[in-house]
């Protein structure tokens, strides 16, 4: 028997194209003849349009052709609504999604008005310029609370008061709990959320075969295979008609999931009416507008505890900016909601968001989707009680941790995927205690933080607990085949963007069926190869389409003993699955190659058994009851110049629970990435609007996206809680890292600053030097 | 205006290349479109993320901030110069051990900078490898594998025999 | 992220990039490192209609001594090259510090001292270092050349006192004395940002540890880069102590006027010129009077 392959540090298959400039992403795609699409964007936030000329754009040499809204005809049309509201008693839902290009009215800077294509990109951004464009600027809704008032301007004309949507959920009565508690703390929180800012853009090619009836798509998506029913479905195309392939994609974060752009069904639309190839990629500048981002909320929380600082309810209010579309749904603002109770035993919980439409970009999930909203929330909450109680702020996280034998544990309340929130598994304590040990808690605070105060150095530590909901369904599936060269090929419907399918997925299959990692073959996103799934999302795809994998695995591994029983005429229980081969155990030089069954389930001649399928493949497919909720702790020291207000982070710690680990060096890698981002967000990015809802730093010089100066070594530990949702036990990981971040900075520099002493609270993210110098000298 | 356009002649990789290009034409999208050297990718255009980085003259510049008609005589390096799949550069190689890259969208552009910095600075400090590496921005990694590759490949390529990896210690 | 078209033409020597700046005049930008320039190309906030590249002008880079007290760098020396000339610590001590601080290594390895100063940006660190120094810029045309005191040179955001037919051709600094230190620091977003403030002095002391002479300049301070004359004169004749130098940030933070931005108010701006100030003077001086013990008379 080989070396068990789930669980090692497998080196990645895909790197070897990937470092040598091999691997194909979109952009990369070059065909004859083909088209250079530009797109003409709104340079206001919220106006009516009266005209575009395109005339001059027209006459341009090198110009094919420029397109306005009315030009689409039939198939200008809204997008869908991806994500339907959860069934939650009185759900407020105001459906209102992005169009392909504005007709009427423009809702957001960068929205698309015109497409310009042409025989270069270069001649397309040429013609942009000779459009003119009228619009009559209206006033632009960019703040949530003037948003809600009954006089505020109107992103869409027939939502009053801009309410996207209103959600209330409760559990227990927090009314009561609050009359009967030791301590209350109440405090108004905000948390801005960025823009994910993948180093490759969006991009688009498309190419309609006339002959064939082929339309084939290489999109930077994250969900190939709803795009491609989509799009067969918006061009009355039969789904077999339409290819969508989403190769290597540079990073996606959450924003390559939406669909369906507007460059989604125009680029496509183009190349059908044309038959000729078109290409679009989006630029950095357009990449600010154009791709969906997140943002800010407004929270109006309260937290009630006894005199031990055990919690006995939370009540919150906030707004959420949905921007000038809610093609998602609720999911931001529900997982905000959901999230917030974090690994607490919160009996009473008061929840009510409302939904904001405003004249800013759309808002779809950004790695975390939210919950780095709620967690803020909460941990920030457990900070000031813990001052209040004089209490230390581990101990009062201690005293609030669910319990290890009260899983599962169900919140009451209903999570994203529409069926309760309810944890599966989780033992909380060793997570805290092993962060505690990490960081050396104790003896910061009774050694090195006197010991440096009194050299002068502001050095202050974090400690902030989360949980996150992952792999929720609905399913996914995989095709797992063994070819006659003896190779594994594995497709699935899932796109990926880095995480590591192409090792991961193998991994599962290498020891299913007893070959090496490298001669699993495994493409993802390409609906020509499985055109069933919904993509990659929520920390999913290693959970749900892994499990799918290993039960296609786990087929194929049953085909093929049978197979090889027959060939040795022997006992199924006789063999065994090494080395790419099956061997009859005792029996030296009894073994037949995986590669020669193959050939024998696909014979050329003679008969085979009724209801034979041919061949060493299954397909399968995998969908979990819930999610599986993942946890951690992330624990920080930091080091603030109390005069600049600019920042070092000495230490930083993760300790992390998903559940059975595939491959911990993917692992880590996800944590790393996770918590580069988190600290951008907590210190570093971003989006400035202003009152005309202009974003004030679309650029990367502008939007501070971290360095590897500003990012610190990341010391990361794991323990190990199965999931019993799903055989392989995973949990996602993807989203982890990311989620803490916020409220670690804002307790840390408070500590090291010594704030509390000030009584000033930080209780927004992000911070920056000059915001701390806002709140330390206001 | 008629398009300006200028005959060059530019060595990539070893090849030479004559071609006729638009003035305007930024080397990035010559090298990528041009050449079909599509290795080197392009993450701003405004020589902020460096994933366009390529290697001039012995030196790690943006291409997206050169024109290809500025090459004129001149010697490029792209990754697909560094090494191939089947026979990888130690840079490479340890990029693949340590799991230096996830998308390995900026990948190309990290290999042109560190492989320069490699060979001015032959037994790097974290420090300063963190220093040569802060023009390349990486979405996904966080770059703590990213440094632990270039620390392996500085010994590698210091001592061909030392094969331990860093975190194995 | 396209450029505009534009006419590219290459100048091999000096005279070539002189008349053909002479022929385009306004029309025409000249082409050095690009740094800064092609990015406003890309984004179409800047269309030339010719650009002169004189990257191939190999009279006007590199750095050369022209008597024991001065040094001139030519315009199109690259960063690069100031990072990797260990004559540029001894020498030209401010502009060793402030080097990592400008930009990244891609950039610097591409990026010429004259195009950073000719391009004016207030928030760059070189023009305030040049301004610190008391540098002088000489400047050439087809028709003519002069020298342009460092302080004459920047007469705005973007803009400075070159003719549209003039290029600058080399940059003269004088070389550290002894009894002399300097300190450039600066605040930052992240390393290689443009600051938020930065601030570069020098501090000269006499036999007695008084100081004989200071210079103050700071980036992002103002339109240009803003010498603070008033404040480096406060502090000549006094000992370098903590009052004087308080005295010297309070009259930097008064004589400013930072235009702010989304990265830092004009009050957390005039914030840092006095937090900064006060620690490049302190710095310095105490620079100067290391050097002092090193070099007794």
């Amino acid at each position: 028997m080989s070396t068990r392959q789930f669980g090692a540090p497998v080196r990645r298959n895909e790197d070897a194209r990937l470092l040598s400039g091999q691997a194909l992403f979109v952009d990369d795609v070059e065909l004859p003849n083909m088209m250079y699409a530009a797109f003409l964007r709104a340079n206001v936030a919220h106006g009516r349009i009266n005209a575009i000329d395109v005339t001059a754009a027209r006459a341009r040499e090198g110009v094919i052709a420029v397109y306005t809204a009315g030009d689409l005809e039939q198939y200008w049309a809204p997008g869908p609504v991806l994500v339907p509201p959860p069934p939650i008693a009185g759900v407020v839902f105001n459906a209102r999604t992005q169009v392909p290009m504005a007709k009427d009215k423009v809702r957001h800077v960068g929205e698309a008005l015109a497409v310009v294509l042409a025989e270069s990109r270069y001649i397309a951004e040429d013609a942009l310029n000779d459009i003119d464009v009228d619009i009559e600027a209206l006033p632009a809704v960019v703040d949530l609370e003037q948003a809600v008032m009954a006089d505020s301007a109107t992103v869409h004309d027939d939502v009053r008061g801009n309410i996207a949507a209103h959600v209330r959920q409760t559990r227990g009565n927090y009314a009561a709990a609050k009359a009967k508690a030791a301590h209350v703390a109440s405090r108004r929180f905000h948390y801005d959320h960025g823009a994910s800012s993948p180093i490759e853009t969006r991009g688009i090619v498309a190419r309609w075969d006339a002959r064939a009836g082929q339309l084939t798509i290489w999109d930077t998506t994250q969900a190939p295979v709803f795009l491609r029913n989509g799009l067969a479905g918006w061009f009355g195309l039969s789904e077999r008609q339409v290819r969508v392939i989403a190769p290597f994609v540079g990073g996606g974060f959450g924003p390559k999931i939406m669909m369906f752009y507007p460059e989604e069904v125009v680029v496509p639309w183009a190349a059908l009416k044309h038959n000729r190839p078109v290409k679009w990629i989006e630029d950095r500048l357009e990449h600010f507008f154009a791709t969906t981002q997140e943002r800010g909320q407004t929270h109006d929380a309260e937290i009630a505890l006894d005199a031990d600082g055990r919690i006995l309810g939370v009540k919150d209010v906030f707004l959420h900016d949905t921007g000038a579309y809610n093609p998602y749904g609720l999911t931001v603002p529900i997982n905000s909601q959901c999230t917030l109770l974090g690994p607490y035993v919160i009996p009473n919980y008061d929840s009510t968001f409302t939904a904001v439409f405003t004249n800013k970009p759309i808002v779809t999930p950004y790695r975390g989707a939210g919950r780095q909203h709620g967690v803020f929330v909460i941990e920030r909450l457990l900070d000031i009680a813990a001052r209040d109680l004089n209490i230390d702020r581990a101990e009062i996280r201690r005293r609030n941790l669910i319990p290890a034998d009260a899983f599962p544990y169900n919140n009451e309340i209903i999570y994203q995927d529409f069926a309760p929130l309810s944890y599966d598994s989780g033992n909380y304590e060793p997570i805290l205690d092993k962060a505690i040990e990490l960081i050396g808690y104790k003896s910061f605070f009774t050694e090195e933080q006197p010991k440096l105060r009194a050299q002068g150095r502001f050095v202050g530590l974090g400690i902030a607990c989360y949980v996150e909901g992952t792999g929720i369904g609905p399913y996914e599936g995989a095709k797992v085949q063994i070819q006659n060269n003896g190779k594994v090929n594995v497709a699935t419907g899932i796109g990926t963007q880095g995480q590591g399918h192409f090792t991961s997925f193998a991994q599962i299959v290498a020891d299913q069926l007893g070959v090496a990692v490298p001669d699993v073959d495994v493409i993802t996103g390409d609906t020509d190869q499985f055109y069933w799934g919904a993509g990659t999302f929520a920390s999913r795809g290693a959970v749900v389409a892994g499990n799918a994998v290993n039960e296609a695995a786990l087929a194929v591994r049953k085909k093929v003993l049978k197979i090889a029983a027959e060939h040795f005429e022997c006992a199924e229980e006789d063999l065994e699955i090494g080395n790419g081969q099956v061997s009859v155990v005792g029996v030296p030089g009894q073994s037949v190659k995986l590669g020669t069954l193959a050939m024998k389930a696909n014979p050329m001649r003679g008969a085979v058994k009724p209801g034979t399928e041919p061949g060493l493949e299954s397909t399968q497919y995998f969908g979990p009851p819930s999610g599986a909720t993942a946890s951690g702790v992330h624990a920080m020291i930091v080091e603030v110049d109390p005069q600049t207000f600019t920042l070092q982070v000495l230490k930083y710690v993760v300790v992390h629970d998903c559940g059975t680990v595939i491959n911990p060096l993917i692992l880590a890698g996800q944590i790393h990435g996770g918590v580069a981002q988190g600290i951008g967000n907590a210190f570093y990015e971003q989006l400035v609007f202003d009152s005309d809802g202009q974003l004030l730093n679309a650029s990367l010089a502008d939007y501070l996206l971290p360095t590897s100066l500003e990012v610190p070594h990341i010391e990361t530990a794991h323990t190990v809680t199965p999931s019993p949702l799903n055989p392989l036990g995973i949990k996602g990981a993807g989203e982890a890292g990311a989620i803490p971040v916020g409220p670690l900075f804002a307790q840390a520099i408070e500590d090291a600053l010594g704030l509390a002493d000030k009584k000033i609270d930080l209780l927004e993210i992000p911070l920056s030097p000059n915001r701390l110098f806002e709140l330390i000298t206001r | 205006m008629s398009t300006d356009r200028h005959d060059i002649s530019v060595t990539v990789n070893g090849t030479v290349y004559r071609r006729n290009v638009e003035a305007r034409l930024l080397l990035s999208d010559f090298l990528r479109h041009d050449l079909l050297l599509a290795g080197t990718h392009v993450g701003c255009e405004h020589g902020v993320c460096g994933a366009c980085t390529v290697i001039y003259d012995g030196v790690a510049i943006r291409s997206c901030l050169t024109f290809a008609a500025q090459t004129d005589g001149h010697d490029i390096m792209t990754v697909e110069g560094l090494g191939t799949p089947e026979n990888l550069h130690p840079l490479q190689e340890a990029m693949r051990e340590c799991h230096g890259l996830q998308c390995g969208y900026c990948t190309p552009g990290v290999l042109m900078t560190m492989k320069v910095f490699l060979e001015e600075t032959p037994s790097p400090d974290e420090a300063q490898i963190r220093e040569a590496l802060s023009g390349n921005l990486c979405r996904c990694t966080g770059y703590q594998h990213i440094v632990e590759a270039v620390q392996l490949a500085a010994q590698r390529l210091q001592h061909p025999s030392s094969l331990q990896h860093p975190t194995q210690k | 992220m396209k450029p505009a078209p534009f006419k590219y033409v290459a100048a091999h020597t000096l005279a070539q990039a002189l008349a053909l700046k002479a022929e385009y005049g306004d029309e025409a930008r000249f082409l050095a490192g690009g740094q800064s320039l092609v990015p406003t190309m890309n984004f179409r906030l800047t269309q030339p209609a010719v650009l002169i590249d004189i990257n191939p002008v190999e009279e006007c880079a590199g750095v050369r001594k022209a008597n024991g007290s001065q040094v001139r760098i030519g315009a199109l020396t690259r960063y690069r090259v100031l990072e990797r000339d260990p004559a540029t610590a001894r020498d030209l001590p401010l502009i060793a510090e402030a080097l990592p601080h400008i930009a990244h290594p891609q950039i610097r390895n591409r990026g010429t001292i004259g195009g950073n100063l000719a391009h004016a940006d207030p928030a760059s660190e070189l023009p305030a270092i040049v301004t610190a120094l008391g540098g002088r810029l000489h400047v050439q045309s087809r028709s003519g050349e002069r020298w342009i005191a460092a302080a004459d040179f920047f007469v705005g955001a973007l803009t400075t006192a070159l003719e549209p037919d003039e290029m600058l051709t080399e940059i003269e600094l004088p070389v550290a004395e002894p009894k002399s230190g300097s300190c450039f620091i600066e605040v930052s977003r992240r390393r290689g940002d443009f600051a938020l403030i930065g601030v570069a002095c020098t501090v000269q002391l006499d036999e007695d540890g008084e100081c004989e002479d200071a210079r103050i300049a700071l980036c992002n301070a103002g339109e240009t880069p803003i010498f603070a004359k008033e404040a480096a004169q406060s502090l000549i004749g006094r000992i370098v102590d903590a009052d004087a130098v308080d005295q010297a940030a309070a009259l930097v933070q008064g004589g400013i006027d930072p235009g702010g931005s989304i990265h830092a108010s004009k009050d957390f701006q005039k914030h840092l010129a006095g937090v900064l100030t006060k620690r490049a003077l302190n710095s310095a001086n105490e620079r100067a009077r290391a050097s002092a013990e090193r070099s007794p008379t």
